[in-house]
C-alpha cells in the first residue's frame, strides 16, 4: 500500500496525505474554539441570570440572516468542487466568487451589528459595560472575542478562496487535481460549523 | 521523464551537505525543504537559545549564592526566571528532539525520502525562529522583560506593566510551529512507511515521535487560545479571566495545565524513544518487550492528558476532584515504569559498551527515575501541600526535563553526530565531559530537593540563612555543569572542522535503516526505497555468539 515515488520525492503527489493533513489541522482549529466554548459553558453555569439578560440585547434577525448567508456560502463552495470534478472550470470559478461575495456580506452585517453595540456604549472597557453585573461583562467579553475570532477566520477563508480562484484560472487546480480546492472547502465548512454553534449560544438561548 | 535528467546532473549520490538544488549558498539552506537540512537549521537555532537559557539559569544560581542581593535586584530576578522558563520550555525542550532529530531521522527510519509536507516543515522552522526572536525582543523593548513566570498566571499577567504581550505571542507562534510539526509527522508515519514496514516493524523512536505528534496536535491549540485570550484581555480590557471583571483565574489555570501537563510528555516521550534506540545497540541485545514499549508510548499520551489538575491541588478544588486527579497521576506512572523495566531487562546480560551515547542513556534512566518517583510523591495530596511551590518542585522537573530530556538530547547528539556530519568527535573527551556533566547536574539539583523539603520557596530571590549551605553547593554544581556544557559544545564544534572523517555506514553497529545508508546521507536518503522484511533491533549474529559461548 506504499506510495510509489518518482526519483524526486518533492514532486510526488499524495492526495490522501494532503486530505489527512487538512483534517488534522481542522481538529486543531476545533480545539482552539473548544477552549472558548469551555469558558462559555463555565461562565454560563456560574452566571445564568446575567447571561439571560445580556443575550436579549443581541439582534436575532441579523444573526439569523447571517446564518443563512453562511450556510448558502457552504453550498456554493461545495458546488464549485462538484463543478471542477465535471470539468466545468468557469462554473467552478463563478461558484468560488459567489462564496467570496457571501462571505463579505457576512462581514458587512457583522460590521453593522458590532457598530450598533458600540453605539450603545457596549464595548470592552466601556463605562456602560463596566457598570453592568459581572456576568454580563463576561457575556459580552466572550461575544466579542468569539465572534471576532470567527470573523478573523472568515477573512482568512476569503483570502484562501481567492487564491483558489486564481489557481483555478491558471489551471493549477484541474478536474484531476483539485485537492487544494477540496481542502479550502473543508476549511470553509469548518468556519461555517463554528458559526452554527455560536449562533444558538449567543442569539437563541436567552 | 525529464526530472531524471535533472537528477543525474546533480548526481543522485551527493551528500545532503554538498547537494546543490535550485538555490545555492546560504539560500540553499534557508529555503531548503530537505528534512535533514531543516533538522540542522533547528539544531543551530535551538543550540543558540539553549545557551541563552543556560546563561539565565547560571545567573539565577549566582544570585542565590548568598542571601539578599548578590548580583541583581528582585525585579531582575523575576524577569530572569521568567525568561529562563519561557526559553527552556518553549524553545528548547518542547521542540527539541522532534524538531532536530525527528526531522532528520524520522523519514530515514521509516524508509522515506522526506516528510509528507516538506514546505510546511520549512514554515514550521520559520515560525520557530520568529517566535524565538519575539521572546528575545521582549527583553529589549522598553517596559522590561515579562516577570510573570513562564506560566503567565492571571491576574498578575494582566496587571504587570512589563512586556507580557510579546512573550505571549512568542509562545503562541511557537505553539503553531509545534502543531504543524505534529500534523506533518502523523501524516508522514501513516503515508510514507517503506514497503513491508508495518506498524510493529517501526523503530521505537518512531513510535514515540508518533505519540508525541498526536499530543502536539491535540493539546497545543488549547494553550494557543488561552494565551491569546490573556493577550486580548490585556490589550482591550475584555473581561475573560480577571476577577475584577467577574472572571475566574482558576479557570485560566485549568486551561493552562490542560496543555502544559501533556506538554511534559511532548518533552519526555521523544527522549524515551532515543533511549529505546540506543540501548539495544550498545548492549548488543534485541530490545526486550518491543510491543510494551511501543504501546506504553501511546498509553502515556492518553493518560497524560487526564492529569493536569495535579498542578492545582492548592488552588482550590473539590475533594472529589483532588482524589480523582491524584489517582490518575499515579496511574500515569505505570507506562513510564514499564519502559524503565524493559530497558533494564534489555541491559540484563548484555555485553554493554560504554560509549558516550550509552553513558548519557544510563544517566537518563537514573535521573529520570528520580524525577519520576518524586513526581509520584507530588501526586500524593498531603505531600503536595507541603512541597508545592518549593524548590522541591524545581528539582523534580529539572530531573525530568534536564536530567531526562536534556540528557536524552545529548545522547542523541552523540549517537547520530557521525551519521549527520560524517565527522567523529573526540570520544575520550566526550566520556570525561559526560562525567563532569553527571556530577555537575546532580550537585546542582539534588540539594534543591532537600531545601525544598525544608521549606525553601520557589521563585524567591532571597532566603533565610539556614538554607545557604544548600544554595552554595547547588551553585557550585552549576559551575561544573556549565563548564561541561561548554566542553561538550566545544568538542562538537572542533569535530565539525577538524574531526576525523567518517565514511563508514554503521559506526556503532545499529540495526535500523539510518545505518544502512551513506554517511553523511545522500540528498534523498535512499537511491532505491528499501523493502523492509525484518523487525528492528534483531541482534542475531550477536545472539549466536552468545549462544555458542554458553554452549561451551
Ligand atoms: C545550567 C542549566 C540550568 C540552571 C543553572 C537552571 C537553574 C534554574 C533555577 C535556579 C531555577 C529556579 C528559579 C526560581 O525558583 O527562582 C530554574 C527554574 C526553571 N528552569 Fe532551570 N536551570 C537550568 C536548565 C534548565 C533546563 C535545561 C530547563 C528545561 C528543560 C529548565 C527549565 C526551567 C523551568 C521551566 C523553570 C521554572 C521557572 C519558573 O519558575 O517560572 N532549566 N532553573
Ligand atoms: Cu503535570
Amino acid at each position: 500500500m506504499s506510495v510509489q515515488h518518482t526519483a524526486a520525492a518533492h514532486i510526488h503527489r499524495d492526495d490522501v496525505a494532503s486530505r489527512m493533513g487538512m483534517w488534522l489541522f481542522l481538529f486543531t482549529e476545533l480545539l482552539l474554539f473548544g477552549g472558548m466554548f469551555i469558558l462559555y459553558s463555565v461562565y454560563r453555569f456560574t452566571h445564568p441570570e446575567d447571561f439571560h439578560l445580556a443575550a436579549k440585547e443581541l439582534n436575532t434577525v441579523i444573526g439569523t440572516f447571517n446564518t443563512a448567508i453562511l450556510l448558502t456560502s457552504s453550498l456554493t463552495m461545495a458546488l464549485s468542487i462538484a463543478a471542477i470534478q465535471r470539468k466545468q472550470k468557469t462554473l467552478s470559478i463563478i461558484f468560488q466568487l459567489l462564496t467570496i461575495v457571501l462571505a463579505l456580506g457576512f462581514m458587512v452585517n457583522k460590521y453593522f451589528e458590532w457598530g450598533a453595540k458600540f453605539h450603545h456604549g457596549i464595548y470592552p472597557g466601556s463605562e456602560t459595560l463596566l457598570s453592568k453585573p459581572s456576568g454580563e461583562i463576561l457575556f459580552f467579553g466572550l461575544y466579542y472575542v468569539m465572534t471576532g475570532l470567527h470573523g478573523l477566520h472568515v477573512i482568512i477563508g476569503v483570502v484562501i478562496i481567492a487564491f483558489m480562484t486564481v489557481f483555478t484560472m491558471r489551471d493549477v487546480i484541474t478536474h484531476d487535481n483539485y485537492v487544494k480546492l477540496e481542502s479550502a472547502g473543508l476549511y470553509w465548512h469548518l468556519v461555517d460549523i463554528i458559526w452554527i454553534f455560536l449562533f444558538p449560544l449567543f442569539y437563541l438561548i436567552t | 521523464m525529464s526530472n531524471e535528467n535533472i537528477l543525474s546532473n546533480n548526481g543522485n549520490d551527493v551528500s545532503y551537505l554538498e547537494y546543490k538544488g535550485k538555490h545555492t549558498g546560504i539560500l540553499g539552506w534557508l529555503l531548503s525543504t530537505d528534512h535533514k537540512r531543516i533538522g540542522l537549521l533547528y539544531l543551530i537555532s535551538l543550540s543558540i537559545f539553549l545557551i541563552v537559557g543556560v546563561t539565565f539559569g547560571f545567573l539565577m544560581r549566582l544570585e542565590l549564592l548568598t542571601p539578599g542581593r548578590t548580583i541583581m535586584d528582585p525585579q531582575t530576578y523575576n524577569s530572569i526566571f521568567t525568561l529562563h522558563g519561557v526559553i527552556m520550555i518553549f524553545l528548547f525542550v518542547v521542540p527539541g528532539l522532534p524538531a532536530v532529530f525527528g526531522n532528520f531521522f524520522l523519514p530515514i527510519l521509516i524508509g522515506a525520502r522526506d516528510v509528507a509536507f516538506p514546505r510546511l516543515n520549512l514554515l514550521s522552522w520559520y515560525l520557530y525562529v520568529v517566535g524565538g526572536l519575539l521572546a528575545i525582543l521582549s527583553i529589549l523593548l522598553p517596559g522590561g522583560p515579562a516577570d510573570t513566570g513562564w506560566t503567565f498566571y492571571i491576574p498578575y499577567s494582566v496587571r504587570t506593566n512589563t512586556n507580557v504581550i510579546p512573550a505571549l505571542f512568542a509562545a503562541f507562534i511557537l505553539g503553531f510551529s509545534s502543531i504543524l510539526t505534529g500534523v506533518n509527522f502523523v501524516t508522514t508515519v501513516h503515508r510514507l512507511r517503506a514497503p513491508g514496514m508495518d506498524w510493529f516493524k517501526m523503530p521505537l523512536s518512531v513510535w514515540s515521535l508518533y505519540a508525541t505528534a498526536w499530543v502536539q496536535i491535540l493539546a497545543t491549540p488549547i494553550i494557543g487560545i488561552t494565551l491569546l485570550l490573556v493577550a486580548i484581555e490585556r490589550v482591550f480590557g475584555v473581561g475573560l479571566f480577571d476577577p475584577a471583571l467577574g472572571g475566574d483565574p482558576v479557570l485560566y489555570q485549568h486551561l493552562f495545565w490542560i496543555y502544559s501537563h501533556p506538554a511534559v510528555y511532548i518533552m519526555i516521550l521523544p527522549a524515551m524513544g532515543v533511549v529505546s534506540e540506543i540501548i539495544p545497540v550498545f548492549a548488543h541485545r534485541t530490545i526486550f518487550g518491543y510491543k510494551f514499549i511501543a504501546m506504553s508510548s501511546i498509553a502515556i499520551a492518553l493518560f497524560g492528558s487526564l492529569v493536569w489538575a495535579h498542578h492545582m491541588f492548592t488552588a482550590g478544588m473539590s475533594d472529589t476532584g483532588q482524589l480523582i486527579f491524584s489517582l490518575l497521576t499515579m496511574i500515569v506512572a505505570i507506562p513510564s515504569a514499564i519502559k524503565v523495566f524493559n530497558w533494564v531487562a534489555t541491559l540484563y546480560k548484555g555485553s554493554i559498551d560504554l560509549q558516550p551515547p550509552m553513558l548519557y542513556v544510563l544517566a537518563f534512566i537514573f535521573q529520570f527515575s528520580i524525577g519520576g518517583l518524586t513526581g509520584i510523591m507530588q501526586g500524593v495530596l498531603s505531600v503536595d501541600i507541603q512541597v508545592h511551590d518549593t524548590s522541591f518542585i524545581v528539582a523534580h522537573f529539572h530531573y525530568v526535563m534536564f536530567g531526562g530530556t536534556g540528557f536524552g538530547f545529548f545522547a542523541a547528539l552523540h549517537y547520530w553526530f557521525p551519521k549527520m556530519f560524517g565527522k567523529m568527535y573526540n570520544v575520550k573527551l566526550a566520556k570525561r565531559v559526560f562525567w563532569a556533566m553527571f556530577v555537575g547536574f546532580n550537585t546542582l539539583y539534588f540539594p534543591m530537593f532537600i531545601m525544598g523539603w525544608l521549606g525553601m520557596p520557589r521563585r524567591y530571590y532571597d532566603y533565610l540563612p539556614e538554607y545557604q549551605i544548600y544554595h552554595v553547593i547547588s551553585t557550585i554544581g552549576s559551575w561544573i555543569l556549565v563548564s561541561a556544557l561548554f566542553l561538550m559544545f566545544g568538542n562538537f564544534i572542533y569535530a565539525l572542522f577538524k574531526g576525523a572523517k567518517v565514511t563508514e555506514k554503521n559506526v556503532w553497529g545499529g540495526e535500523t535503516l539510518e545505518w544502512q545508508i551513506a554517511t553523511p546521507p545522500i540528498h534523498e536518503n535512499f537511491i532505491d526505497i528499501p523493502v523492509v522484511t525484518e523487525s528492528p533491533y534483531q541482534y542475531k549474529d550477536n545472539e549466536l555468539v552468545l549462544q555458542t559461548q554458553e554452549a561451551k
